[in-house]
């Protein structure tokens, strides 16, 4: 025989009510609760600032689990550091890597000089950080990509910063909380970073994918002139990102569509850059060709 | 009195204990996500909460009142980055559902409830996708297969861990 279940209560009526109501509340809450999901794509500060709150109490435990884990992994890197190849290929690795970004660097600095050569004149970047942090945590449980940073209003931390590592471009700054804040990563799905190519200076968009990759996307329709191994950089278009950031580096072309990895490693135990917002300098005069009016 | 004294014969379990237990376990799993120190780049973790909610209401039927997904799924929105109302909204659908299985089916076997169970979740996750690219996302559907296919194959997982915290609420 069935259980006799508590839904189903028999001739009672005042039971019967009860059951009734539950689902009452259930239903109108559940309505409720769209209603507030509509909201929040139209006023989304006033959520923000819950989150906010609410990040700020996890963000201490996840920094420590996060010191626990990088202690753990320097411990298991010491003892690999013993054995003699292993040790000579960390170090040629590090060589590797920072020789990597000095070569990207370059070469995007020399297009810049260039560049700079033409339009004397340019107001020098600024490009002190604000503030110093690690990212802590993310959110791996839904379809958006953003990290928490264990760095908030109290470092100096203001909403649309952009937030880097020294490998390259991470993100920005989408929610800021007292000692914590919410950074939307540039990997999150048709997220858009202007970019060049750093070899060239060959504009082009930098579009999240959603699966941790990156589009890139050519600003002129025609033939698709991005090889494999190609460096972009941001490009300091529209600001927000200054430019000649590292972004990405293209990995797979298929079927038209450019497939770049990001240089920065959001996970690794580097720490993240919060820098100011980069304000794109006005267009030089006399760019643009003034409209004449000589009848 | 000292302690000793209470009597221990006929001394049923604790009313506050039996709802105290599933709800933290509940809310725990909200927060397991967001202390994991690691930056994910997709969506592959199980979303630990709502896993915890279904299966709860799988093992034991009457445990919650379909309206406790609300403040739950509250909780979880604060936390997880969805906008807010996003979980409220979606886990307080999965138990009306519930509901509803319960009525039409009363006999149901493990793998019956797994199946179900999968297909809520495929249901929960594909939802949260829209609700989130409605406030700005743009996830294709694509690359959240593997999270649906991750958290339905640790629904039993999740089902023994709450077998065990069940025991665990009736013995104190």
């Amino acid at each position: 025989m069935a259980p006799p279940s508590p839904r189903r209560p028999g001739f009672s009526r005042r039971a019967q009510y009860g059951i009734f109501a539950t689902y009452v509340i259930a239903v109108f809450g559940a309505l409720l609760s769209l209603l507030l999901v509509v909201t929040a794509r139209l006023d989304p500060t006033g959520h923000a600032a819950l989150q906010s709150l609410i990040s700020d109490i996890t963000v201490p435990i996840a920094r420590a689990g996060r010191a626990v884990i990088s202690t753990v992994g320097g411990g298991g890197e010491s003892v690999s550091a013993y054995f003699d190849a292993a040790s000579k290929n960390k170090a040629m690795g590090q060589e590797l890597a920072e020789a990597r970004r000095k070569i990207i660097q370059g070469q995007a600095d020399a297009v810049e000089n260039a560049r700079l050569k033409k339009l004397l004149g340019i107001r020098a970047v600024d490009n002190t950080a604000v503030a110093t942090a690690a990212l802590v945590a993310s959110t791996g449980t839904i379809s958006r990509r953003f990290a928490t940073l264990a760095a908030g209003q109290r470092d100096g931390v203001v909403n649309g910063q952009p937030v880097r590592t020294v490998d390259g471009l991470i993100g920005r700054i989408v929610q800021v909380g007292l000692i914590s804040s919410r950074v939307l990563l540039i990997i999150d799905a048709e997220r858009t970073v202007p970019v060049k190519r750093a070899s060239d200076g060959l504009p082009a968009l930098a579009v999240g994918k959603g699966d941790g990759l990156l589009d890139i996307r050519t600003l002129v329709s025609g033939n698709n002139p991005f090889k494999n191994g190609d460096v972009f950089v941001t490009s300091g278009t529209g600001g927000i990102y200054r430019p000649n950031i590292p972004v990405a580096r293209v990995v797979s072309q298929k079927r038209g569509e450019t497939v770049a990895r990001p240089l920065a490693n959001p996970s690794s135990f580097d720490f993240a850059i919060v820098e100011p917002v980069y304000v794109a300098p006005p267009p030089p005069p006399g760019g643009a060709p003034a409209p004449d009016d000589t009848p | 009195m000292p302690r000793g004294y209470d009597p221990r014969l006929e001394r049923g379990p604790q009313r506050a204990v039996l709802i105290a237990i599933p709800i933290a376990s509940v809310v725990t799993g909200s927060l397991l996500p967001a202390l994991i120190p690691h930056v994910a780049t997709m969506p592959l973790l199980p979303p630990v909460g709502l896993l915890l909610l279904l299966a709860w209401r799988f093992l034991v039927h009457d445990v919650w009142p379909a309206w406790i997904a609300l403040p739950l799924g509250l909780f979880d929105d604060l936390i997880s980055g969805q906008p807010l109302g996003s979980a409220a909204c979606i886990w307080t659908v999965l138990l009306l559902v519930m509901e509803l299985v319960d009525r039409r089916m009363m006999w149901r076997d493990y793998q019956q409830d797994w199946r179900i169970g999968a297909a809520l979740i495929a249901f929960a996750v594909f939802l949260g996708m829209v609700f989130s690219n409605l406030s700005g996302g743009g996830m294709r559907f694509l690359y959240i297969v593997p999270q649906i296919i991750i958290t339905a194959l640790s629904l039993p997982l999740a089902v023994r861990v709450c077998a065990v915290l069940d025991r665990f609420r009736w013995r104190l």
